[in-house]
């Protein structure tokens, strides 16, 4: 019983306060130490690609944008179906504060991405699987954030919001799949876990230190927006 | 239940037979927007057979999310969804019937159009089970994902365009899909594995969508 209530303690938005700005905080500055140790990796030690040359280096940035703008809308809908299921405000809160860093990544890998296809494909913009299903997921994030800037009332644009997350983290495989089905040109993953990397492995490093950076900013970023939102609310 | 089911479905039939320039008016959408893309593209018949099933669909695709507006307005309006809520049927049950009458009345409509509009871009004659078969199957799971939308957004400030955004994204399988197997019948394979992914669509729309709408329809109105 005791440990229900801990559990529960900090979902109480007054609670929560503090303890997000600490967070944040922490990550925050996390976030650039690591960036910082990601980008010198990448730009001055990882060795140049045999194929792609200097261009390559975008990748430091695109993947671990790419890897976020997916996770973090599973992490949008996770909180969106807990506040549904619990009825807890801070859920929604938290729902509402990782659209915009989740549609923020997602432009990012967008666009890094169009920087990188211009001298690797010869074109910024190809109609291929991964581009499109990364497009729809933008736009997902902004329907999402559409609805619940429609919405007057927060209690209502929180769970109006949550349902459309929901629905949408359902179809956001299925999209991937028809999406893949209809044409594909992308490059594999990078990395995968079940086979040694395909790359060395200072660029491994490097992309890594980028990943966790871009995860503890996306954390500090969140938070401080819930923050926001519990000041405006509350 | 079932008996509710009948009662709404036959309801809102009647409701739409009354007012069938509403019916007539997403039709017609239909038919001009298909019409318009030939006036853009030029009138190269070989450019027309191959976007013709990409342009059938994205059109009906258009004009059954304009519909979609109509499915619970007029009755959130006149406080008859509530009632549908506060009653003994399960919501979930009152949104499927819903669903159904929609699209016998907009989805149903545009499936048996939709030869006329492949005539005008000269596809091949054999093409046309296949695009009937693909919008018969593929419609209602749009009208099914757009009915979710629709309710989310009920009395919302500028609902429509916000609809759109919310709904069109979540359209992409259905549209490719449906269009694929039309692409897929005039490579001359077989087109089947693309209409049974779309059966296996609707199976899964059909059974999860309703309770999603009960859940908006709740949220909308509360």
């Amino acid at each position: 019983m005791s440990a229900t209530i801990k559990w529960f303690w900090f979902a109480s938005p007054q609670t929560f306060l503090p303890l997000a700005g600490t967070i944040a905080r922490w990550c925050a500055a996390g976030a650039a130490l690591l960036a910082a140790a990601g980008l010198y990796i990448g730009f001055f030690v990882a060795p140049t690609d045999a194929q792609q040359g200097e261009a390559y280096r975008i990748i430091f940035i695109h993947v671990p944008a790419a890897w976020m703008s997916m996770f973090l809308y599973v992490v949008m809908a996770f909180w969106a179906a807990i506040g549904l299921a619990f009825n807890t405000r801070l859920s929604g809160m938290m729902a509402s504060a990782l659209a915009p860093t989740g549609a923020l990544f997602t432009f990012i890998a967008l666009w890094t991405g169009a920087l990188w296809g211009r001298p690797t494909w010869g074109a910024y913009w190809v109609w291929d699987a991964r581009l499109t299903s990364e497009l729809i997921l933008l736009f997902l994030y902004l329907g999402f954030m559409a609805l619940q800037a429609a919405i007057d009332d927060a209690r209502r644009a929180d769970r109006a919001g949550a349902l459309l997350a929901i629905v949408g983290v359902v179809n956001v495989p299925i999209i991937y799949y028809s999406v893949q089905w209809w044409n594909t040109l992308h490059q594999g993953a990078s990395v995968s876990l079940t086979r040694a990397p395909s790359m060395a492995s200072t660029m491994l490093a490097g992309m890594v230190l980028m990943a966790l950076a871009f995860w503890l900013y996306g954390i500090a970023a969140a938070l401080a927006r819930v923050r926001c939102i519990i000041l405006e609310r509350e | 239940m079932i008996a509710a089911a009948r009662c709404i479905v036959a309801r809102d039939l009647l409701l739409a037979l009354r007012r069938r320039s509403d019916v007539a008016t997403a039709l017609l959408f239909f038919v001009i927007v298909a019409s318009l893309f030939p006036l853009g593209v030029g009138a190269e018949p070989n450019l027309l057979r191959a976007i013709a099933p990409g342009v059938i669909w994205v059109a009906a695709l258009l004009s059954s999310m304009l519909s979609l507006g109509r499915l619970f307005a007029a009755d959130h309006a006149d406080g008859t969804l509530e009632q549908m809520l506060l009653g003994a049927a399960p919501v979930g049950i009152v949104a499927a019937a819903k669903v159904l009458a929609h699209w016998l009345v907009s989805g149903l409509p545009l499936v048996a159009i939709a030869p006329l509009i492949a005539l005008q871009y000269d596809l091949p004659a054999p093409l046309y089970g296949t695009l009937v078969l693909s919008l018969l199957l593929g419609t209602p799971v749009l009208s099914l994902i757009g009915a979710v939308g629709a309710a989310l957004t009920l009395g919302l400030r500028g609902g429509g365009v916000l609809l759109s955004l919310l709904v069109l994204p979540l359209y992409v399988p259905v549209l490719i899909i449906g269009a694929g197997s039309v692409d897929m019948a005039a490579a001359g394979l077989a087109p089947a594995g693309q209409l049974q992914l779309l059966a296996a669509m609707l199976v899964v729309a059909a059974a999860f969508a309703p309770w999603a709408i009960a859940a908006a329809l709740r949220i909308s109105t509360e």
